[in-house]
């Protein structure tokens, strides 16, 4: 094995796990389908910050901040994540984000390139999803208490706005991470598959977590490997390889 | 125990106030939910509130637990402990979460959890075989999903989840549906146990007059403003009904319930 792939599987899977987690709580909080084409709003972010000559990573995140913000603004007006307009949003901004991306980085940003991936890179994933770690054990009783009753939470006194604003961010942050390995078109999809078969899988919040980070790390490890002896770009063998997960754990649905 | 009503002013005859309602109003946009509303609660009592839907019951005790926004002044005597069970509580069978896990959010350790349940009737069908009933509790609801437990069991639980904190108070929203008659019969039989055990104050919205001919010392009818306000017995006449639900029929007195 040659440094470079122990690198990309270090890498890769760091996300996997961040992914896994936070995206356990997107499934629970019927966010699959938000959560799948959140990732397309991070392409327009690129767009500009290449036109604009600035880390097209922090354009990524500044465009899906807005995202985010936009979300929790919704979830605090209606009750619902009002499914219908973000969709139409985020696809919208797909769209606007093809007509902007400058040709020669296109396919970089919507599927990734994981061979330009540096030790500097792995540090940051890793600080990253540390601290993404710390933060969702802290909140995460709070945060299914609010899930499970809005109404029970606030009773408790548990700031509920706060944490669902916390929670968004932390999900923008992993969405970031994924970029350079899965790429936009295909981000959401690892944050949210593995948390899927995690909870065919599961009776207990304990268990359903650490299975969705556990197939979030198995789901990049694997489709690093498949994409490696393939010759494959790796974000759709990762993606597919979440996907077989999936199919598999629909065996032990409880 | 009980309160005159002076020109819709309220005298408390004893100082054993818990809760003081003055002049509440609550508005959501231009609709007013509830209005010029008086009120107060003794240590000790049970009130029930009964009206028809949208009469602004569920939001009185989100006023109550300080949830909404109001004008008028609600006044708790310092230092209350106030648990809530609310109405809606749709768990979906899906949901990764075991009855374990939603009762150890309130920090408290196994052996506090199993008394809670025991004190609140699960797995009351062994209770004549102690170490079954506690084999049932952990295997069968502890370990269980929450969204696999029954309606009534789940109301259990929760009530269980709201007696976990000790409470002086409990404000307890009962369910449109999903406890069968014979299940809630015995969820109220368990209230009143625990209201006598723990000296609980109980303020329960309820859709059963029978229930609060019962278990109730003092009834408020509501619809959107006060309409009756005393013991069941006399608060409760047919004008009364007649002015919540626009007829009396459906809703028998049971005469042979004294208090």
């Amino acid at each position: 094995m040659d440094n470079s792939l122990l690198l990309q599987l270090i890498t890769g899977s760091i996300i996997g796990l961040g992914a896994g987690y936070v995206g356990s709580f997107m499934v629970l909080r019927r966010m699959s389908l938000v959560g799948d084409a959140l990732s397309h709003v991070a392409l327009p972010g690129i767009a500009l910050a290449l036109l604009f000559n600035l880390n097209p990573f922090f354009g990524a995140f500044v465009a899906l901040f807005f995202a985010i913000f936009g979300i929790w603004i919704l979830e605090k007006k209606t009750e619902l994540p009002s499914e219908t307009l973000v969709g139409v949003f985020f696809t919208s901004s797909l769209a606007l984000g093809l007509l902007l991306t400058p040709e020669p980085e296109l396919l970089e940003a919507l599927f990734g390139d994981i061979t330009q991936i540096t030790k500097l890179d792995l540090a940051i994933t890793f600080i990253a999803v540390t601290t993404i770690f710390l933060i969702m054990r802290k909140i995460s009783n709070n945060l299914m208490l609010s899930i499970i009753s809005k109404e029970l939470a606030q009773a408790l006194k548990i700031p509920v706005n706060k944490i669902n604003f916390i929670f968004l961010f932390l999900v923008a942050v992993v969405v970031v991470l994924g970029l350079k390995i899965v790429g936009t078109l295909l981000m959401g999809a690892l944050v949210i598959i593995p948390a899927a078969a995690a909870k065919n899988a599961s009776v207990n919040l304990s268990q359903y977590t650490r299975l969705a980070i556990l197939f979030g790390a198995l789901s990049a490890v694997g489709g690093l490997l498949l994409a490696r002896y393939s010759g494959i770009t790796p974000g759709p063998t990762i993606v597919l390889t979440a996907g077989v997960i999936f199919l598999g754990t629909l065996v032990f649905k409880k | 125990m009980f309160q005159a009503i002076l020109n819709g002013t309220i005298i408390p005859m004893d100082s054993n106030v818990l809760l003081q309602v003055k002049n509440l109003n609550i508005k959501f946009n231009s609709n007013q939910i509830i209005k010029d509303l008086n009120l107060s609660v003794n240590q000790g009592d049970v009130l029930a509130i009964v009206g028809p839907n949208g009469a602004g019951k569920s939001v009185l005790f989100r006023a109550l637990l300080g949830l909404i926004p109001y004008s008028g002044k609600i006044e708790w005597t310092e230092n209350l402990k106030i648990s809530y069970v609310p109405q809606k509580f749709a768990i979906d069978r899906e949901l990764p979460l075991s009855s374990k896990e939603f009762l150890s959010f309130k920090k408290k350790g196994e052996k506090e959890i199993i008394d809670v349940l025991l004190s609140v009737g699960i797995g009351a069908e062994h209770k004549n075989d102690p170490a079954h009933r506690l084999r049932h509790i952990t295997d069968h609801v502890l370990k269980q999903r929450l969204g696999w437990l029954s309606g009534g069991q789940l109301q259990r639980v929760l009530i269980a989840w709201a007696l976990l904190d000790n409470p002086d108070v409990l404000l307890f929203d009962e369910p449109t549906s999903g406890i069968d008659v014979g299940g809630e019969e015995t969820i109220y039989g368990m209230l009143k146990k625990l209201h006598s055990e723990r000296n609980l104050t109980m303020l329960l919205i309820s859709h059963d007059l029978n229930i609060v001919y019962k278990y109730a010392n003092n009834v408020l009818c509501l619809n959107k403003e006060m309409i009756c306000y005393g013991s069941p017995a006399t608060a409760l006449d047919s004008s009364a009904l007649i002015k919540l639900y626009g007829s009396e029929t459906g809703f028998y007195r049971h005469e042979n319930h004294h208090h």
